[in-house]
């Protein structure tokens, strides 16, 4: 897994809430075998227009948007269909972040599977950011953010700054891009014990 | 004497295998189900990585998603749908893994034939690459979906890292009403919990009302779970468990000896929840989604209501929105929207008991002329039993489709898809935009609703209905 430590990038306003991975990743793309090239379909549905041409009302379309690397959205973000898709999808656009008050758990537990951060900030929090970058497109700039996984921050260059958690253990797999597998294979003499005391008979090899 | 436990302390506490300092514990998993659409990255990890499937005897693999309704004999149409079903066939040929193919008597939805099957039982723990798979829990089991990342880790491991999730009791007193159903239970539930009322919780569904369930009902409300952000559904086994249970092919040989073990599991008197949520089921009426997530619901009684009358301005501008998604204009009365198609499927309400409801509505009436009906089983064994039983010619008779068993339109990654502006009477779980097609208009109802709404082309109260 790509690791994450810190990260400055552009923010992507996405302003719903509910936002369910049957939009972030429609499932006509579903049929692919590969977790790559889910980038191109990224919120397929409301990104293009019936002609295939990019939609200019979507917000991800708009200049202020070009380059964002950090998606911000509402409330419980993610929601409905467990489809890892959407990560990957969101990661393979270019997303390393996504900020939200609430996601919902497969989504979340996704994102941190595929070196991707998903941060959970007050609702004030986040509409105060939605204020931020709107300003900046007003002004005909982008905005841009500050990750630190090591301190556990997020901060702009205008006096922004909030300190957010991270399951430790999940937060030194990310700094450390350490496979999940790996780790819970050293174990193996814990997992035959826990077989054998339940009365399932022995791993062969 | 041990402090008293819930459902979910028991199970848990059962299948910790270790929990390593600093790290999230390894909770052992019983059975893993595996379908064609959120498994073959997992495989192809696992080969990159030179790992094994630990106990493929645990696991068990069955094409679902993508698979076409129509005539099984004929070859798939869409290439990319095939390339994926045989990728299926593919892995499970090489690591071992139990296949309910196509063709096979028992293929069917996932959350279909585990139950159907025996495969799920108490106390277990079950997991798959699916947000349904809540529906499980309704045999007293702790199951959730997962990311296929987390697929791989359970092929390898037979483990999952697992915080343990927060517990929620949903208590339901009194019963249901004539002609309300569990779907416009768990809908009423939802739409009163919120999408993200259950989030970080797994929900035992405890109460008078849901012990009156019987078990395919049960799963009807454990399966939706997911629709309230909580990842798992439960409800404590009882006679009526054990009755499901019995004679099913993977049923412990030892019945009685299992059935002993099953009865310590019910939550203990005392025991304490996270939180606590009380409803009652005589306030529960026929329910209609007008909106885009399936919290965006009302009585079939009542009318589309107006996005301003909201208190919360998230809710307010997604209401607003689903509205404008909807072609819906707020006010009209629930039993004035018209319909094009109806949809009888999916795993929330495909199981046998739902296609009589559905058949009981239909007999001696015709599908309404500008109205396209299907009914599509859960399984190959819900069809045999429903042909057995007649159902399939009430239906046909009547002018509905009668088709081979998968998902269908419930997600429509075959070609049973809607029309943009199509609206569909469904009694899947999902209405979000674009999800029975791009630009179709769902809405969720139980299997007796959309029976009498094929017939009569728009929505109509069934406690009303006059049955043949
Ligand atoms: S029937 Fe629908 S919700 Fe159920 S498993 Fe299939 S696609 Fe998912």
């Amino acid at each position: 897994m790509q690791p994450f430590t810190t990260h400055t990038g552009i923010v992507g306003s996405l302003d719903r809430a509910n936002v369910d991975t049957d939009q972030i990743i429609p499932k006509q793309f579903l049929k692919r075998i590969e977790r790559t090239g889910f980038g191109q379909f990224l919120f397929c549905d409301w990104r293009f227009q019936a002609d295939g041409s990019p939609n200019p009302e979507f917000e991800l379309n708009r200049p202020e948007a070009k380059g964002a690397t950090i998606l911000l959205a509402r409330r419980n973000f993610g929601c409905g269909s467990s489809r890892e898709h959407a990560p990957w999808a969101l990661a393979d656009y270019g997303f390393r972040v996504v900020i939200a008050p609430t996601f919902a758990d497969i989504f979340f537990n996704n994102c941190l599977q595929n070196g991707m951060l998903p941060i959970r900030l007050s609702e004030d929090d986040v509409a105060e950011l939605f204020r931020r970058a709107a300003a900046a497109a007003a002004a005909g700039s982008q905005y841009r953010l500050h990750v630190d996984l090591k301190a556990c921050t997020v901060a702009d260059d205008a006096g922004f700054s909030r300190s957010f958690t991270v399951d430790p253990f999940r937060r030194q797999c990310l700094l450390e891009g350490l496979d999940d597998i790996g780790l819970s294979l050293r174990h193996a003499d814990r997992i035959a014990a826990w077989e054998a005391a339940h009365g399932l008979p022995a791993v062969a090899g | 004497m041990s402090a008293p436990r819930t459902l979910l302390d028991k199970i848990w506490d059962n299948h910790v295998v270790y929990t390593p300092p600093g790290e999230l514990p390894l909770l052992y998993i019983d059975r893993h189900l595996v379908h064609d659409v959120t498994s073959p990255q997992a495989f192809e990890g696992l080969r990159l990585a030179g790992r094994k499937v630990r106990r493929p005897e645990a696991t068990f693999a069955t094409p679902d998603h993508n698979v076409p309704t129509t005539d099984r004999r004929l070859p798939i149409a869409d290439p990319v749908s095939k390339q994926q079903i045989d990728t299926l066939r593919a892995n499970c040929r090489e690591f071992g893994i139990r296949l309910y193919d196509l063709g096979d008597a028992d293929q069917g939805i996932v959350h279909v034939i585990g139950p159907e099957l025996g495969i799920t039982q108490p106390g277990m723990t079950i997991v798959c690459g699916d947000s349904h798979t809540a529906t499980h829990g309704a045999l007293g089991a702790l199951a959730f979906g997962i990311g296929t990342s987390e697929v791989e880790h359970v092929l390898a491991t037979q483990t999952l890292r697992q915080a343990k999730p927060k517990s929620l009791e949903v208590r339901v007193d009194g019963r249901l009403a004539p002609g309300v159903t569990a779907k416009d239970l768990v809908l009423y539930l939802i739409g009163r919990l919120s999408t993200e009322g259950g989030t970080g919780y797994v929900i035992e569904y405890t109460g008078p009302c849901i012990r009156g369930l019987g078990m395919e009902q049960r799963m009807t409300v454990c399966n939706m779970s997911i629709e309230a952000g909580a990842r798992a559904g439960m409800i404590a086994p009882d006679a009526i468990t054990f009755d499901y249970m019995r004679g099913r092919e993977f049923a412990p040989k030892d019945f009685d000896k299992a059935v002993t073990a099953w009865e310590k599991l019910p939550t203990d008197a005392g025991a304490v929840y996270d939180r606590v949520e009380v409803f009652q089921g005589g306030d529960v009426v026929p329910q209609v989604t007008w909106g885009t997530n399936p919290a965006q619901v009302t009585g079939v009684d009542a009318v589309v209501p107006d996005p301003d009358a909201f208190g919360d301005p998230n809710d307010r501008s997604s209401a607003a929105r689903a509205l404008d998604y909807m072609g819906l204009a707020r006010g009209t009365k629930i039993v004035d929207i018209p319909l094009d198609r109806v949809f009888i499927g999916s795993c929330t309400n495909s199981r046998i008991e739902d296609l009589r409801a559905a058949a009981d509505v239909v007999k001696g009436y015709r599908v309404a002329a500008n109205v396209h009906a299907m009914v599509v089983p859960g399984s190959g064994r819900v069809k045999r039993q429903a042909e057995e039983e007649g159902l399939d010619r009430v239906f046909r008779e009547a002018g509905f489709e009668w088709r081979e068993a998968g998902c269908s339109m419930c997600l429509g990654m075959n070609p049973d898809t809607l029309s943009p502006g199509q609206r569909c009477a469904s009694t899947s779980n999902r209405n979000f935009e674009g999800r029975q097609g791009k630009g179709g208009r769902t809405h969720l109802v139980s299997p007796a609703m959309a029976a009498a709404a094929a017939v009569t082309g728009h929505f109509v109260d069934i406690r009303g209905w006059e049955y043949k």
